[in-house]
């Protein structure tokens, strides 16, 4: 079921917030015991909000989000709702404030069921490295989300929450989407206010939707996007509807292939469904044509880099003196330090601060950080000539399918490998979708990734819905 | 051997703006501990900062006050390192591309006017304070002051001695002041400054090895370091032993400075682009604008005191030293008494009263004192009074006149009293009598110091003198 239906039975009094409310519980109750999306419920808070959406529906003063429950990442912070990014560092963090997107949610009474899982402070591609517990796939319990939004992207799947809002910094809004199916959007970096987004990369992160539906994704970034007076990084697109041109036909728009996203390294299954696709935009009358992308072999050294530099000092917070977790173990002031963070963080956290220590520090500042900086001008320019051509950008968003528990948790940089066709969207700040496009031999879904043109939302959602409408047929 | 000290100093100036630099709090000093606050500057998870446009329009000001280039782009930066009043673990502040830089101001040493360069000025955000447990169970910290907007202005190592260091730190206070980007209260802590300093033997062209002493926060305190400092090294170096590159802490109350780490210990800071921050663009335009909105410098008004008010120089340069106490004395000669008289009292009998309660104004107003001054000349009290009533008044800014009567401090004007008095001087004081009357008319003098001791200083010198000397005359 997807936000544009629920909305529609909402408006004809097919069924009131509340009802949708306790159905959406009843849908958690059965089901996250074997997913293990949800870290935090909040019932109470969204019973109340039910019950004020209803009043805005009967006074017919409903947005698209009015009543309908949904989940939000764990490192958006939720006023009086903890907010842990999956953390034991932040395990009773209660933020005294909203979000942007919270209170814009709030502001059109859309329901927050609760905060859901993720790798802790969104490190990571398989909500493996989240504090409190694991989730799986719904296509299949055996396997990861995918990550870092897995609790987002699994609740959506798996009818827990009507859409969720994710955080992707190299990838983790769309290949979550992509393991479980569904669609993931990364808008341009600057179009949803970071403000309540609990930092990993600032320069990189960027909350955006997971839903259903193509559609769905353009309804819920109209009500979050939007310029932020406490986000200076913000931008005013424009834009007041992101679905307007969604249902034009797409003839003669052209897509860019890179070559190198079909290279080694992508599981057959994968490239065979992205070829159809391919197939599917040129039935449509649309051109693809194969391109070189020199930088983006470089992408994901200067995304590590240029991440966990931003990370390591992002996270220094977390001291022991302020909130979050304090060891009781230490004598004096470095001991407070150091006991409270080697407790409080766990093992990926710690390598990703070590590594960005390292970039950072005297000496070694110009081999690394200044070096994966000058990679992201490249990489940025490369992007913006293509689009000089191009419309857009197809490729798969993640080389494989789900793949199981465990399997790569002993090996961080094959992990890291699985962000190879999503990093450089981030590092140029881009916009991309992953939507759905079949399944491999297991039966488990592949995503097929769009990359944009910046602040062309707009064509983007274009792209998608005409291909998952075509393929829908 | 002969040594030549050299210093540079790193001036923190905090803004007079009325928000913080990245989020609406107030600025004001004091208030209830941890009220000034909010999860922006506490550095609560998932808060941005957005910059104060106010502090850059600021530091741009005090860029051209003090002959910087304004650099059209700027950025800036984080340094990071662990302390409990750095809420988010790093500061806000600019490493590699200052708001200003190349700039000078021209100081006056031994009636030289020698020219200081001023290497950068950037902005910064403050940090909280730590308050240590009277009970000794621990620290407390107060994040009132985290945020609060500074500019550091660094200066070349063009000082030699800690006098000129001293000049140098009133004269850029005293532009600071002019321009209004700042009080400059030193006791609030609104300006500190440390002093980077080393020596070296007379005529060597190398610098010595230079330690940092940080955060001096009086004029006292920054000459004593200064010259504790220059003393230690030369003994060092005289011992035979060589001076360290470190950061030592300076103890105002023990007179002595003490190691707090070496360079080796040194912070690795890790600055790096703030991510959260767009650039600071500032156009030629806005660049143009500012310059002429300027106001009025400090040596504009010791030309203008000069010219306008035919003050000697030397008055015009100490009036003009401070803003408060120039506009405190142009407020005072708006009421129509000579700006000689005006400038006398302040910098004698208000001055001296300012120094002894460590004020930087005092407590009454420029109308205050003119009164003050209209009734000496009006008669109503002596000038002795004066004095008198500005201690008064000091004390509890009152009325003068009301101080007056209470005090009972008016001119004795009963010339039936008066007379009785001079009559029993000169009886008790023959001798000056007949000196007088001999000749030597420097006499009189005593016997006026007499009978005003006598009036307890009431009587009007002028009156005394005139009757004592008629009174005399008729004697014979």
């Amino acid at each position: 079921m997807t936000i544009l239906k629920y909305h529609q039975m909402l408006i004809n009094k097919e069924i009131s917030a509340l009802e949708l409310t306790n159905l959406y519980y009843d849908h958690i109750e059965k089901n996250d015991e074997q997913i293990g999306a949800y870290i935090t419920l909040c019932k109470e808070q969204a019973m109340n909000m039910a019950n004020r959406a209803q009043e805005k529906i009967n006074n017919q003063q409903a947005t698209y989000l009015t009543g309908i429950p949904m989940a939000i990442k764990d490192n958006i912070c939720t006023k009086d709702i903890k907010t842990t990014c999956g953390s034991k560092i932040l395990e009773n963090f209660i933020p005294p404030y909203n979000a942007t997107v919270v209170e814009k949610l709030n502001s059109q009474e859309a329901i927050i069921l609760g905060k859901v899982n993720l790798d802790e402070f969104a490190m990571g591609g398989s909500t493996e490295n989240s504090y409190f517990h694991k989730t799986t796939n719904p296509y299949d319990n055996t396997k990861v989300p995918g990550g870092s939004s897995g609790g987002s992207a699994a609740c959506v799947a798996s009818d827990m929450a009507v859409y969720a809002l994710g955080s992707d910094t190299g990838g983790s809004i769309r290949q979550p989407a992509a393991f479980c199916g569904i669609v993931g959007l990364k808008p341009t970096y600057g179009t949803i206010s970071r403000n309540g987004l609990v930092a990993f990369a600032s320069s990189l992160d960027q909350i955006g939707p997971l839903t259903k539906t193509v559609e769905d994704a353009g309804l819920v970034l109209n009500g979050i996007a939007g310029i932020d007076k406490f986000d200076s990084t913000s931008s005013n697109s424009g834009i007041s509807d992101y679905t307007v041109n969604m249902k034009n036909d797409v003839k003669n728009k052209k897509l860019a292939l890179p070559k190198n996203y079909l290279a080694s390294g992508l599981a057959p299954d994968v490239k065979q469904s992205i070829l159809q696709a391919i197939k599917v935009y040129e039935k449509m009358g649309v051109t693809v044509e194969e391109v070189d992308l020199q930088f983006t072999d470089y992408a994901i050294a200067a995304y590590y880099i240029i991440s966990s530099a931003e990370a390591s000092s992002n996270l220094a917070r977390y001291d022991g003196v302020k909130y979050g977790y304090r060891s009781e173990n230490f004598n004096n002031l470095l001991e407070l330090y150091k006991n409270s963070r080697s407790e409080g963080f766990g093992e990926e956290v710690k390598r990703r601060i070590m590594l960005g220590t390292y970039v950072l520090s005297s000496g070694y500042y110009d081999a690394y950080y200044k070096k994966a900086l000058q990679v992201r001008t490249l990489i940025k320019g490369e992007f913006d000539k293509l689009f000089e051509t191009y419309d857009g950008i197809i490729g798969p968003t993640a080389p494989t399918t789900a793949y199981g528990i465990g399997e790569k948790t002993d090996d961080p940089l094959e992990m890291y490998l699985g962000d190879i066709y999503t990093v450089s969207v981030n590092i140029a700040g881009l916009p991309a979708i992953s939507i759905p496009c079949g399944f491999d031999s297991q039966k488990l879904p592949i995503g097929l990734q769009l990359i944009g043109k910046a602040f062309d939302e707009t064509t983007l959602l274009q792209l998608a819905y005409a291909y998952e409408q075509e393929v829908a047929k | 051997m002969k040594y030549e000290v050299v210093m540079g100093l790193e001036i923190h100036i905090e803004l007079a703006t009325n928000t913080k630099i990245f989020c609406t709090c107030t600025t004001a000093f004091g208030g209830e501990v941890n009220t000034h606050c909010c999860p922006i500057c506490t550095g609560m998870p998932g808060t941005l900062p957005v910059m104060n446009r106010k502090v850059v329009d600021f530091a741009i000001k005090a860029g051209l006050a003090t002959n910087c280039t304004i650099a059209n782009f700027s950025k800036m930066d984080r340094k990071n390192y662990f302390y409990p009043d750095l809420p988010k673990a790093y500061q806000v502040s600019q490493f590699d591309l200052p708001i200003c830089e190349k700039g000078y101001i021209d100081i006056e040493v031994n009636g030289q006017t020698k020219r200081i360069g001023i290497t950068r000025i950037h902005m910064e955000e403050d940090a909280g304070k730590l308050i240590h447990d009277e009970g000794g169970t621990g620290s407390l910290i107060d994040y009132n002051r985290c945020g609060v907007p500074l500019i550091e202005i660094v200066s070349e190592p063009d000082l030699r001695s800690a006098e000129e260091a001293k000049i140098y730190v009133e004269k850029i206070r005293s532009i600071m002041q002019y321009i209004g980007i700042s009080d400059c209260k030193m006791q609030e802590g609104s300006l500190r400054a440390d002093v980077n300093l080393s020596v070296r033997p007379m005529g060597q062209v190398a610098f010595g090895t230079r330690t940092e002493m940080k955060n001096l926060n009086s004029f006292k305190s920054i000459l004593r370091a200064a010259l504790h400092e220059e003393k230690r090294q030369i003994k060092e170096i005289e011992n035979g032993n060589i001076i360290v590159q470190e950061t030592r802490r300076w103890d105002d109350d023990l007179g002595k400075s003490f190691s707090m780490r070496s360079k080796e210990e040194a912070h690795d800071y890790r600055y790096f682009p703030a991510p959260d921050l767009v650039p600071i663009k500032v156009s030629d335009e806005e660049i143009i604008s500012f310059k002429n909105s300027l106001p009025e410098l400090p040596q504009a008004r010791i030309n203008r005191y000069i010219n306008d008010y035919k003050l000697p120089e030397y008055d015009a340069k100490i009036l003009t030293n401070s803003k408060d106490i120039a506009d405190f004395f142009e407020e005072a000669i708006k009421y129509d008494v000579p700006p000689k008289k005006v400038s006398n009292y302040i910098m004698g009998n208000v001055r001296k009263l300012m120094n002894i309660n460590n004020d930087e104004v005092p407590p009454f107003t420029g109308e205050q004192l003119a009164m003050v001054i209209k009734l000496v000349s009006k008669g109503t009290i002596s000038s002795n009074m004066a004095s008198k009533v500005i201690g008064f008044m000091y004390e509890d800014p009152k009325n003068p006149l009301l101080i007056v009567k209470e005090k009972n401090l008016g001119a004795m004007n009963d010339e039936g009293a008066l007379i009785k008095i001079i009559d029993e001087v000169i009886s008790q004081n023959q001798q000056s009598v007949d000196d007088y009357q001999q000749g030597k008319k420097k006499a009189i003098g005593f016997l006026v110091g007499q009978v005003m001791k006598q009036t307890k200083g009431k009587a009007n010198p002028q009156t005394v003198n005139k009757m004592l000397v008629e009174k005399i005359n008729n004697l014979k």
